[in-house]
């Protein structure tokens, strides 16, 4: 969808920001542009809607030489969402979305509707829409950027740090719904921060910029954290490399172990029988519904006929299919047994994720 | 208390509401001055203002203009064109003018200046052309401060309007001069109070402009505007 | 009460536009007192004028809510045309030099207020914080923390007050005062245009040495401001 093939950007005080850069952004992904400051990401990233124009080099557009397209006219088709939103003081938040339809001449109440819809996207309460920016939090103006950029449904998106001036709360909160956002308009996006971990959270593919604007490494999140290309990029990525690789999987990308599970009815002769088969020396009790009565070691058993009777251990985590491999670490080393315990939807017991399982697959 | 019964006289004489010399055509003379001198002015500011404003060419122009207004005393200026070219309305209008100019083009550029850089971008971002960014985003942004520059110009040429009244020019400035003239302090103090009056009513009057012109959204930059202006103004 | 000032003469325009060099050189003395006493009819209002911005400025520091409506006063008053109010005060001070020191001071507070004000709030929150948590207080701390750097921003009023009130001195020749605007009113009586040349030159020239000065004067206090070059 863009094409960077050599292009180049030095200043006229000869500085280089960017160089010789062959990059390719796929349709409908999104593509973040990460690395220390002065990597040129910035300058990349506006070198799409041209406002810095490439020294040498071409890049293509939707097909389309962009360097032989009128800027004003590439950019009306390019949405581009700035920090902090680059919001007009003067304009409440309906004008500032409305203002590319109004340009291209869309009649007043067809614009104001297009307002309406896209505010419910970005999830902006309708109650703001007569609001000026200073009115507003540090979220919502980011949301009215975002609004505004999709406001004639342009192809491309180009997103400068946009969460880069509000808390880190809302900045979570922002890329989660940009993602769900994401999943519904299917954008092509590209994606300018600093922050490894936004990049991590929110890239399709993730290009890592040095110093000068080369290019390291260009890959997927996966591919990037499990094969740093050189060191830079190691470096780059952290020493928690293998905590970010488990933030990315899930854990219903794993298969549990089922564990030492005894019924409800067993006795403590038959949880000790259990347990030392499974190389524990503690056991999980299940009703007959397999919900989660609680866990115990053997010794705390004594003699006992019925474990269901027992004032039986409670885990302090549990973690379901969908969360994702760093919650089960984190469960794990919150259990007195090291083990995290996985439950179903409707709250029945599915098995144990254990270390073992988290290294064999990091070693994949 | 005495100077207050012979002012109240004054006003109540029947001599003051009538013919070329009375208050009214004396205030409609004043007020023609200062808005002829400001519409020239803002004619020739206003744009000039914008351009420097937008291309960040010759800002520094445009900031020193303010403080040459301010050095060079305004009274000398409108009796040594006076006596040079003798009385007349033209070569006072050119001097009014003149200094009229630097608060509004001052202002202006100011205000053009001072749009936040990631509005500015955002605004090319979205592919307005220069002179669209201008109309929709540069000049309403910068409206407070254009305004806030109007109102002293404004101000400040009803006052050195005054001040030409003493090398002959009409307007409410020949009752203080012909006062002082022929030792009638009434009428000196009569002509101080309207002009006064004039200044403070253009001034709100220009205010009230101000709020209508200004988006709501601005509302909170408007005082800090306004008080900015008297920063680059000149007292006449 | 006498007006004396201002005679009746009317005068008749269309001067001689070049420069008599030797009108200058006969009156070299009285030039000169009139540019003394156009220093003091600038310095004693500034002066004064100060004195009075820093006593209503720091009230408005310390209760933020006499702020908007000193400014609004001040701000009124500044609109009033000069003329006006030299005019005005004959009646109260006759023609002696307190009719032009009274309304020049006048004009300085709205300058002067707004920027020791701005300055004072324009000290960092930290930079304060800092400072009481070292155990600054009180008089101490406004002296010693806040005041040096407040001082570029207050400088900046002072030196646009000083200024202004050049260039306003002049108007008070109207009411018998004026340092170098008597010379203007030369010039206009004998149609005569050198005085009005020196006058205005003088003006300026007093009005930029004045600017350059404090400006100097600012820099050699706050060292901190300059940039390395």
């Amino acid at each position: 969808m863009i094409t960077f093939e050599q292009v180049t950007k030095r200043f006229p005080d000869g500085t280089t920001a960017v160089t010789e850069l062959d990059l390719d952004v796929p349709e409908g992904e999104v593509v973040v542009l990460v690395g220390p400051s002065g990597c040129g990401k910035t300058t990349t990233l506006r070198m799409v809607n041209r406002m810095v124009e490439p020294t040498s080099g071409r890049l293509f557009v939707d097909g389309r030489d962009a360097l032989r397209i009128a800027p004003h006219e590439l950019r009306r088709g390019i949405g581009y969402v700035i920090q902090a939103g680059g919001l007009f003081p003067h304009r409440t938040v309906t004008d500032n979305i409305t203002t590319v339809p109004r340009l291209l001449g869309w009649e007043r109440e067809r614009a104001t509707r297009r307002a309406r819809e896209l505010m419910e996207l970005v999830g902006l309460d309708a109650v703001v829409a007569d609001r000026y920016p200073h009115q507003l939090s540090g979220g919502q103006q980011q949301r009215v950027g975002v609004a505004r950029a999709l406001a004639v449904d342009p192809p491309i998106l180009l997103m400068d740090e946009p969460f880069g001036a509000v808390d880190p709360i809302v900045r979570a909160r922002l890329q989660q719904e940009m993602l769900r956002l994401q999943a519904e308009v299917r954008k092509t996006i590209v994606f300018v921060t600093h922050d490894i971990d936004e990049a991590i959270a929110m890239g399709d593919r993730i290009a890592i910029l040095n110093v000068g604007g080369v290019l390291e490494q260009f890959a997927t999140p996966a591919e990037l954290l499990a094969k740093p290309a050189n060191a830079f990029v190691a470096d780059f990525l952290g020493e928690e490399r293998g905590l970010k690789r488990l933030s990315l999987r899930k854990v219903s990308e794993v298969t549990a172990d089922p564990g030492p599970v005894v019924g409800a009815d067993a006795s403590a002769a038959d949880a000790g029988r259990v347990a030392a088969e499974h190389g524990t020396d503690w056991v999980v009790v299940v009703d007959d519904d397999r919900h989660l009565v609680g866990w115990a070691t053997v010794d705390e058993l004594g003699d006992a006929a019925r474990l269901g009777e027992l004032d039986l251990q409670q885990p302090r985590l549990f973690v379901y299919a969908e969360n994702s491999l760093r919650a089960a670490l984190n469960a794990m080393v919150s259990s007195r047994v090291g083990v995290a315990v996985r439950l179903g939807p409707q709250g029945t017991y599915e098995g144990v994720v254990t270390h073992e399982i988290l290294s064999a697959e990091l070693l994949r | 208390m005495e100077v207050f019964a012979d002012v109240v006289a004054w006003f109540t004489d029947p001599a003051q509401w009538d013919g070329s010399n009375s208050v009214p055509a004396r205030l409609v003379e004043h007020l023609g001055y200062a808005a002829a001198s400001t519409l020239v002015a803002i004619m020739i500011a206003l744009p000039i203002g914008l351009w420097v404003g937008h291309t960040g060419r010759g800002g520094a122009l445009a900031v020193n203009v303010a403080n040459v207004g301010r050095a060079v005393p305004s009274f000398g200026v409108i009796i040594l064109v006076v006596v040079l070219a003798g009385i007349g309305f033209l070569p006072v209008l050119i001097a009014l003018v003149a200094f009229a100019i630097p608060p509004i083009l001052t202002n202006t550029y100011t205000g053009v200046r001072g749009v936040d850089a990631t509005v500015r971008d955002a605004a090319e971002g979205m592919g307005m052309r220069g002179w669209q960014v201008l109309r929709h985003v540069e000049i309403p942004v910068a409206m407070p401060l254009i305004m806030a520059g109007v109102r002293t110009s404004s101000v400040q040429v009803v006052a050195t309007a005054t001040l030409a009244a003493f090398p002959g020019l009409g307007g409410l400035g020949r009752y203080i001069v012909n006062g002082l003239a022929v030792q009638n302090y009434a009428q000196v103090v009569a002509g101080a109070l309207l002009v006064a009056l004039l200044a403070l009513a253009v001034e709100a009057v220009l205010a009230a402009i101000q709020r209508l012109v200004v988006s709501e959204g601005l509302a909170r930059a408007n005082a800090d505007a306004a008080a900015e202006a008297r920063m680059t103004s000149t007292a006449a | 009460m006498s007006l004396s000032a201002v005679p009746t003469v009317t005068a008749q325009a269309g001067g001689q536009p070049g420069v008599d060099w030797a009108w200058i050189e006969r009156n070299a003395g009285y030039i000169g007192e009139q540019f003394v006493e156009h220093l003091l009819l600038t310095s004693i209002p500034v002066a004064l004028g100060f004195v009075i911005a820093s006593a209503l400025g720091l009230a408005a520091v310390r209760w933020p809510v006499l702020y908007g409506p000193l400014l609004s006063v001040t701000g009124l008053l500044f609109t009033i045309p000069s003329l006006a109010l030299f005019v005005l005060l004959i009646a109260f001070t006759g023609l002696t030099i307190w009719t032009a020191v009274i309304p020049l001071t006048v004009y300085t507070l709205l300058i002067l207020l707004r920027n020791i004000v701005e300055g004072f709030r324009g000290v960092p929150a930290a930079v304060r914080d800092a400072a009481t948590a070292m155990g600054f207080r009180g008089v101490r701390r406004i002296l010693h923390v806040e005041l040096p750097l407040a001082l570029p921003v207050v400088f900046a009023g002072i030196r646009i007050a000083t200024v202004t009130t050049i260039g306003l001195v002049t108007v008070s020749s109207l009411v018998g005062q004026g340092g170098l605007g008597q010379l203007f009113l030369d010039g206009f009586y004998r149609s005569f245009p050198t005085p009005l040349y020196v006058g205005l030159v003088l003006s300026v020239a007093l009005a930029v040495t004045a600017d350059l000065l404090l400006l100097a004067l600012q820099r050699a206090l706050t060292p901190w401001t300059r940039t390395v070059s």
